[in-house]
């Protein structure tokens, strides 16, 4: 637990006296340079832990430490520069005229200087394909490109962690795909933390850890493959398992074919090709 | 209603430094009644087209007609409200639009701006709610104090309430967690059959375009990159691929179970227990190698 950079401790939080819990003693730790998912139905509280670790929102009970300080309102200014954070509606976030403009906006709020911020902005676009519009407006692109330019704003500004609320929800499988690649690269090269609060399936067999919300609580915290296994009761929650863990569980059923729960296409081949090869 | 695009072009801000051209000759036809999905990477004029199917944008050059409505760069119809009645445009996040107090009052707005009698909508509301699956005891609830999913199905009730003939839902699961996802898109298939409508949707989803349409048109820089029966346009890797597009994923699979076992294992709609079953059939029978 002492390497997390962001840790949650017995957080719960509620709107007003009156109104019931949306968290309920949630406690996690998202370490250095990790790829958390975290999934839950509608309400079950993602979006309010987002809010959460930046002091958009302050918790009732518990608290929350980012990087050795606690979250309040002396820290949230230093707690914010090191917290990117890209929602599910980018319209609400853009401040340019033009998308430069726009991905410039953090890094002048940073005082980065003009060749710096120059070389960022180029880079930052052109890992999420959206050089060539630079000088669009922001308001006019497609729900998809606003948010790359969003997630490019995010990058620019290389942050110790990343969070991504449904941030590629409008984006085509393969497009989410590649920004995903990219950000998690991005992690990589510079490693820090990547927190993505999604419903895609697909997405969270890159995560190394899933952290699965139900009504408030924590659920369960595994690795992908420990979740793809509880099929039946992801689904009584609202949630559901990908393609190949779904094929695979029922390939197992009956008898046992696989040894191993397969993340991706290739495993399950793999798994089937061992099996089939012993026939 | 029959919907056919005639070499439709659409250019944004025409003649200023931020002109753009979203469409480029585009001819396609919709006969009445089929349910057709619009697929295409991000950018590609998805919701530029979709925007002509009531009149929101005419086209910069080309013909729409959509029923007796004809929609050009110098013609648009006399009676636009009749149009916009016809057709029922379930935008993004249609829970957005959602802004009176109560889930009846924001309801009848709609089917009230266009002049359909009070009691006439009095006997609509309880059928779209229940055709949304949610308690009429909700009506008078603040449409802000539900979740995401039950916002989403009220607006979609304000859609359906208007009693359109065309439906066109632009990414109507984005935002939803998979079981409320798999609702509405069943939803929205049960009413497409019960009420013979004439649906279009744009989806990013290669599995609900296979699952849910019996037409799909794939969109690519603004025209038309392919078009037909699902199954027919789907097995097609490498033109899609061109096109910044993936196969379905049950697709994708058993193409490569194909290439790896010596095997032929068509798509033929099969189910996940159902294509279990079948591979576990056919692996003892295989005699690959690599």
């Amino acid at each position: 637990m002492k390497d997390g950079y962001i840790e949650f401790r017995n957080v719960s939080f509620r709107y007003s006296e009156e109104q019931p819990w949306v968290l309920n003693n949630v406690s996690f730790c998202i370490p250095v340079n990790q790829w958390v998912a975290i999934i839950g139905h509608n309400g079950s509280g993602k979006s309010t832990i987002a809010k959460l670790m930046n002091g958009l929102l302050f918790p009732v009970e518990g608290e929350i430490i980012v990087n050795g300080l606690t979250v309040s309102e002396e820290t949230i200014w230093e707690v914010r520069k090191s917290i990117g954070m890209v929602f599910q509606n980018p319209d609400n976030q853009f401040v340019g005229t033009t998308v430069r403009d726009d991905v410039a906006f953090g890094l002048e709020n940073r005082g980065v200087e003009r060749q710096e911020m120059i070389a960022r902005i180029k880079n930052s676009l052109q890992a999420v394909s959206m050089w060539d519009y630079q000088l669009h407006e922001p308001h006019r692109l497609s729900g998809g490109q606003k948010q790359r330019v969003a997630i490019a704003g995010v990058l620019a500004v290389s942050p110790q962690v990343i969070i991504l609320d449904e941030a590629t929800a409008m984006l085509d499988p393969k497009g989410r795909k590649e920004i995903m690649q990219t950000v998690n690269n991005v992690r990589h090269q510079q490693g820090i933390s990547l927190i993505s609060i999604t419903h895609d399936l697909n997405e969270i067999t890159q995560a190394d850890q899933v952290i699965v919300m139900n009504k408030g609580e924590v659920w369960l915290e595994a690795n992908p493959r420990e979740v793809f296994q509880k099929e039946k009761i992801l689904q009584e929650i609202g949630l559901d398992i990908p393609f190949v863990a779904k094929l695979a569980n029922e390939l197992n059923k009956d008898q046992m074919i696989l040894q191993k729960q397969p993340l991706n296409q290739e495993e399950l081949i793999e798994g089937l090709w061992t099996y089939h090869s012993k026939m | 209603m029959d919907i056919s695009f005639k070499n439709v072009s659409y250019t944004y801000q025409p003649n200023t430094p931020f002109e753009h051209r979203a469409l480029t000759d585009l001819s396609f036809t919709i006969p009445s009644g089929s349910f057709v999905a619009v697929v295409g990477h991000t950018g590609s004029g998805k919701s530029t087209l979709i925007q002509h199917l009531n009149g929101l944008l005419r086209p910069t050059a080309g013909e729409v007609q959509i029923g007796e409505f004809k929609l050009t760069a110098n013609e648009k119809p006399k009676d636009m409200k009749a149009l916009r009645k016809n057709v029922g445009v379930v935008f993004q996040y249609p829970e957005h639009q959602l802004f009176d107090e109560t889930v009846e009052k924001d309801i009848r707005f709609g089917p009230s701006n266009f002049d359909v009698p009070d009691n006439e909508i009095d006997k609509r509301i309880p059928e779209v709610m229940d055709a949304v699956h949610l308690s009429t005891a909700m009506l008078e609830r603040s449409p802000f104090d539900l979740s995401g999913g039950q916002m989403r199905r009220v607006a979609i009730a304000g859609v359906l309430a208007m009693d359109p003939s065309v439906v066109v839902l632009d990414e109507p699961t984005a935002g939803l967690d998979p079981k409320g996802q798999k609702q509405i898109m069943d939803m929205f298939h049960q009413l497409h059959k019960e009420k013979g409508l004439t649906t279009v949707l744009v989806t990013h989803s290669m599995e609900d375009a296979l699952h849910y349409a019996d037409h799909v048109i794939i969109m690519d820089h603004g025209t038309k990159y392919m078009e037909g029966n699902p199954t027919e346009v789907f097995t097609q890797k490498e033109k899609l691929q061109a096109a910044q597009l993936d196969l379905p994923e049950i697709i994708q699979f058993l193409r490569k179970i194909e290439e790896t076992f010596h095997i032929s294992l068509p798509y033929k709609g099969q189910t996940i227990p159902e294509l279990a079953a079948e591979l576990s059939l056919l692996l003892k029978g295989a005699d690959g190698y690599e």
